[in-house]
């Protein structure tokens, strides 16, 4: 199986870029999850569908850069109405969420629809967005997906003391003067970024298992938010690569769900046995202690 | 900073969450090196004067001035510890990362934590006694412990005037004693100390100045002064019992003894 990875090309496009998707969606998940803003991922992730179909209806093409940036805008403009349903209604914010999940992902099915229905040929293929098609990924959109990871790690690396004491405390990063706002909305466009990196491998579905469960996983195994967000990105790269090889071996698996069911197994071991943290480490522990009485 | 410009000057503030006032045209100046109690029941507005005063929460109307100026303009001569169970105490981080945190307005952008930062974090964690925690992971400590580490991350923030919401709240005896011993010292080194406080036994004790607050500001100056029964009713209303009748002439110190708030 690993011969494979360097002698197949498209192999070791897939899994380069399921590797790419797994770091940058576990790095940037993490800081969601420790916001816990894990919902606002799912909410944004399927609000990216209708804004994919509008950017092919507009551009006519299916390029991948002109979908990304579609996708992007419609994250962002989810997001951003979240928030002013939140600002401006009595709406708690899971009630809000829930609701431009569902009217953003509604209109992109109907968005779907409506252009799989056009007598052309150019919209083949747009439903792979929905649950992700790696097989597709090309060498020059492995090149994209770096190209925009990678500087959102970066910056997020440069905020990195901000971003935290955001996490933990934002009362207290309003009041030593930080732009809590700004880096609001920084976080949000990094988490945008995460999951058009991911929508063409894994899908519009199941982006949010992307970056909750790495996270979750990575947070079983470490005290220290360092090694906790490099984890989470690790976590995540692995399923990546993981479930690529799994996909080339027993042919008809698609790779994103693959990826998926990796991330997942991996953090439901890490609840169960991570020491210390892990349920059946607590139950031993209590266990123990009432053998001692 | 014992000139005559009052630390703290708040003037016509009014402040409303969607259309129901919580503070209500609130008057108060609190003048340097006094050691404040901000006193009301729950839902009093007390977290929301605080945050108010330091920005975050705007203000439907009003002024607020430390050391004459705009808050913005004197973060520096500020220090905040937010109530405990303000934020997850399961968060990935340390006491020393969290005490550090109070040195980051200071550090600015692109700069992090190093030596200097992390010896300002261990003499303060040495001053709320808690050194030997400094790599304890945060959600292993007491409620005592937890906001020991709060007020060691505003002592790094070296700053001239502290708001502290319920310091005491859930800690156990041994350490609010510390706590307050550490206030008193840092009235005596000439800071302004504001801390939102629940208790009535102990106002007397632990503060020389208070203020009555329950949306209006109800009183407001030294403790002899302003924490009079008639005013301590208007605050509570029909909730607060005098076991034993405040004795006229007894000064302001012992006879509140038998205060009693039923909520
Ligand atoms: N974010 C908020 N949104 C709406 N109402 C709030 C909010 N925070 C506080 N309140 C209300 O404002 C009032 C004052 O709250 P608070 O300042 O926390 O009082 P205290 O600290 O004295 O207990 C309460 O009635 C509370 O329910
Ligand atoms: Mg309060």
């Amino acid at each position: 199986m690993l011969n494979d990875l360097f002698a197949d090309y498209t192999l070791r496009t897939v899994a380069l870029g399921s590797a790419l998707l797994g770091i940058v969606s576990g790095v940037i998940g993490a800081f969601a999850v420790l916001r816990r803003q894990s919902l606002l991922g799912d909410a944004m992730s399927h609000a990216a569908l209708p804004g994919i179909v509008l950017a092919f209806v507009v551009t006519g093409s299916r390029e991948p850069v002109a979908l990304m940036i579609g996708a992007a805008f419609a994250c962002w403009i989810g997001a951003m109405f979240v928030a002013a349903i939140v600002r401006t209604t009595r709406l708690k914010s899971d009630s809000a969420l829930g609701l431009i999940l569902a009217t953003f992902f509604g209109a992109g099915l109907v968005l779907l629809t409506w252009v799989q229905q056009w007598p052309t040929a150019a919209q083949a293929g747009l439903d792979r967005y929905l649950f992700g098609q790696a097989a597709t990924l090309l060498e020059r959109d492995v090149i994209t997906m770096a190209a925009i990871g990678l500087p959102a790690l970066l910056i997020l690396a440069l905020f990195w003391k901000e971003c935290a004491i955001l996490a933990f405390d934002p009362d207290f990063a309003t009041s030593i003067g930080l732009p809590v706002r700004l880096l609001d909305v920084l976080l949000t466009s990094l988490l945008a970024v995460a999951i058009i990196i991911g929508l063409q491998t894994v899908g519009a579905v199941l982006m949010s298992a992307m970056l909750v469960a790495p996270a979750a996983a990575a947070r079983q195994w470490t005290d220290r938010l360092g090694v906790m967000v490099a984890l989470s990105g690790i976590f995540g790269a692995a399923a990546g690569v993981i479930g690529a090889l799994l996909s080339s071996t027993a042919t008809r698996l698609p790779t994103g769900p693959l990826i998926i069911v990796c991330i997942s197994a991996l953090a439901f071991v890490s609840l169960l046995l991570a020491p210390r943290r892990g349920v059946v480490w607590a139950w031993l522990r209590n266990g123990r202690l009432s053998v001692m009485r | 900073m014992t000139n005559e410009q009052p630390a703290i000057q708040v003037t016509d503030l009014t402040v409303a969450y969607r259309d129901k006032p919580v503070l209500w045209d609130i008057d108060l100046t609190v003048p340097g090196g006094v050691l404040m109690g901000i006193i009301g029941p729950n839902g009093a507005g007390k977290t929301t004067l605080i945050k108010t005063i330091l920005g975050l929460i705007r203000p439907a109307a009003g002024q607020v001035l430390i050391y004459g100026k705009p808050y913005a303009e004197q973060r520096r001569l500020v220090a905040y510890v937010p109530q405990r169970s303000s934020v997850d105490w399961d968060f990935p981080a340390s006491v020393l990362d969290v005490v550090m945190m109070g040195r980051y307005g200071a550090l600015g952008w692109f700069r992090r934590p190093g030596k200097r930062e992390r010896e300002l974090a261990f003499e303060a964690l040495a001053r709320v006694g808690m050194q030997e925690f400094a790599h304890r992971q945060i959600s292993q400590l007491s409620g005592g412990q937890q906001q020991r580490v709060f007020l060691a991350r505003a002592l790094v923030q070296d700053a001239q005037v502290y708001f502290m919401d319920e310091p005491f709240q859930g800690v156990d005896a041994t350490t609010e004693r510390a706590i307050v011993g550490l206030l008193q010292d840092l009235r005596a080194a000439g800071k302004t100390v504001v801390v939102v406080h629940h208790d009535l036994q102990t106002v007397a004790e632990y503060f020389d100045w208070v203020a009555l607050l329950n949306v209006r500001l109800v009183a407001s100056g030294p403790v002899a002064e302003a924490f009079t029964e008639s005013a301590l009713r208007a605050t509570y209303g029909g909730r607060i019992a005098f076991l034993e009748g405040r004795c006229s002439g007894a000064g302001a110190g012992e006879p509140r003894a038998g205060i009693v708030v039923s909520s």
